[in-house]
């Protein structure tokens, strides 16, 4: 199996594994869970490295520096200000 | 072991700290050590790709990641927790950027018919992701108006926005060394990102963030299919799930569904056929203190007005102040309470009230009669009773936080003008509701010098 149909499969899997695990988050920690989504989301890092790295200057490679840029302030900005709403969350102490 | 093997193993470990960070997520004991995890992920990931053996210059990479790193840092901290929103809106419009460039550069001559539809839906999900959050961003944050804007026609310019889009995606499909017809494609999804986020007011904010997120998932997962990457497809199908979630929780909490949030809005009430009976009786800061100081079991329901006059850490000192005078104190969260899901509970945590503190609404309701003072605090159709009493109210059917079972209401309000929905709010001609006038902050600013 490769290809597309590989991918497709992947894809379906990680939907109904997507649903599972959300549907367990507290509504308390619905924002840090968005933030901390979209810190995920900037994934496209990983795609975008290959492209921004080969070396030859032609348009690809411009557009691949501009897509890890922005997707590395979506990583570096959304885990940090997931990790700085979370500091805040306590329990209270008797 | 080849590196390429490396890289896909790398991926593989990824995926697995994402799924162990998001499933840390659903406790708040554990939720901040998941968001470490699923960050290992991210470096995990990252890691991989660098071994790529067509890397061969590391400089622009290197330059990239400096720099989006070192704004990320500073917005990060710069940030107030009463702007959550507009930062996280603004950050799905980068991932959907990103994700629009990847597409974009991933277009080599020798693509396939399925790389080039891949190509189009990332270049797309991510247009429309971009400008639908930077409009988003606009409206949260009030540097455009936060109302809906509609006008008349807009259906005809949005449909034939979507037939442009499909038109050139079929002839960018057919003609991929044509670049006029990717920048049309490119152009027009922009549009209709602004064009779809335009008419939607500023109370239906949660959907549309919940959704935006989703998008700049589903963005990755289509760059990941043009360039042919597992990563972005699971990281991306993950995040995209948790979008589509929340969008359905903001949903039910508001007993609308999606097409109608996105497509008709509150525009066509009519004020008539409320007639509320009663009269609207106001109390004085002195007198509202002594209630409260009888009082041994108060809820408050804190609403998007707690947000703007910025009242969580004076609210916090109250409920100390209610504490040690022997009163029990809870915290009654509707699901859509303030401008993204979650966002009163963020504002509270930071004003140091513990998370066990704060109910859900189906866990409030059933204990109001208990109550002896409901403080709504900047809320207004969350508590509106007319959604389980008036059945020609607009907001019929939706679940709200019964307040006016308690014994007494306070009602802490700016002046008398309604909701962000325009709707009339029969809660404030009760006989139980006392009204409270003036900014929220300094009311209870007032409320805590009485107690000292």
């Amino acid at each position: 199996m490769s290809g597309a149909e590989y991918l497709l499969f992947i894809l379906m899997l990680s939907i109904f594994l997507g649903f599972e695990l959300i549907n367990k988050v507290p509504a308390t920690l619905h924002t840090p869970l968005m933030s901390g989504a979209n810190a995920i989301s900037g994934i496209t890092v990983v795609g975008a490295v290959a492209l921004a790295g080969t070396g030859s200057e032609n348009m690809a490679m411009w557009l691949g520096v501009g897509a890890v840029t922005l997707a590395s302030i979506n990583v570096v900005g959304g885990y940090m200000v997931t990790d700085r709403m979370l500091g805040f969350f306590k329990k209270k102490e008797d | 072991m080849t590196t390429a093997l490396m890289t896909q193993l790398g991926y593989v470990i990824s995926a697995g700290l994402f799924i162990f960070g998001l499933k840390m997520l659903g406790s708040p004991a554990t939720a901040r050590r998941g968001n470490m995890v699923s960050a290992i992920g991210m470096l995990v990931a990252i890691i991989a790709a660098l071994l790529d053996q067509g890397i061969v210059d590391f400089t622009w990479i290197a330059a990239g990641m400096v720099v989006g790193g070192a704004v990320g840092a500073i917005a990060a901290r710069a940030v107030a927790m009463t702007s959550m929103p507009e930062m996280v809106a603004l950050f799905n419009g980068l991932g959907g950027a990103a994700s629009l460039l990847v597409g974009w550069a991933a277009l080599s001559p020798d693509a396939g018919v399925f790389t080039l539809v891949t190509i189009v839906l990332s270049i797309l999900i991510g247009g429309v992701t971009l400008t639908g959050s930077l409009v988003a961003y606009g409206k949260l944050s009030e540097t455009i108006g936060s109302g809906a804007i509609t006008f008349s026609g807009q259906q005809i310019v949005n449909s034939l926005v979507v037939l442009g889009i499909l038109g050139g995606a079929a002839m960018f499909c057919m003609n991929p060394t044509d670049p006029n017809w990717l920048y049309m494609v490119i152009g027009l999804a922009l549009l209709f990102g602004i064009m779809a986020v335009i008419p939607i007011g500023g109370a239906d904010m949660p959907v549309v963030i919940s959704l935006l997120n989703s998008y700049s998932g589903l963005a990755a997962c289509a760059a990941g299919f043009a360039i042919n990457n597992n990563a972005l497809i699971v990281a991306g199908s993950l995040v995209g799930a948790s979008g589509i979630i929340l969008t359905q929780i903001m949903c039910k909490a508001m007993n609308r569904s999606l097409s109608n949030v996105l497509f008709s809005g509150f525009a066509s009430v009519s004020s008539e056929e409320t007639v509320v009976e009663g009269e609207i009786k106001p109390i004085s800061v002195e007198d509202a203190y002594y209630v409260l100081e009888a009082a041994t079991n108060v809820a408050i329901i804190p609403g998007y007005g707690m947000a703007v006059a910025q009242a969580q850490h004076v609210v916090k000192e109250l409920t100390e102040l209610l504490e040690n005078n022997g009163c029990e104190v809870n915290f009654g969260i509707h699901p859509v309470a303030g401008r993204m899901p979650g966002h009163m509970n963020v504002l509270l945590a930071e004003a140091d009230v513990p998370y066990d503190q704060l109910l859900e609404m189906d866990e409030i309701n059933p204990r109001m009669e208990m109550v002896d003072v409901a403080i709504v605090i900047g809320a207004n159709d969350v508590v509106n009773p007319a959604a389980r009493e008036v059945e020609s109210s607009p907001i019929y059917g939706m679940p709200v936080i019964n307040v006016a079972d308690a014994r007494t209401v306070f009602v802490l309000k700016r002046s008398m003008a309604s909701g962000f929905a325009g709707i009339e709010n029969p809660l404030f001609y009760k006989d139980n509701t006392r009204m409270l006038f003036g900014d929220a902050k300094e009311s209870i600013g007032g409320l805590i010098r009485e107690f000292s």
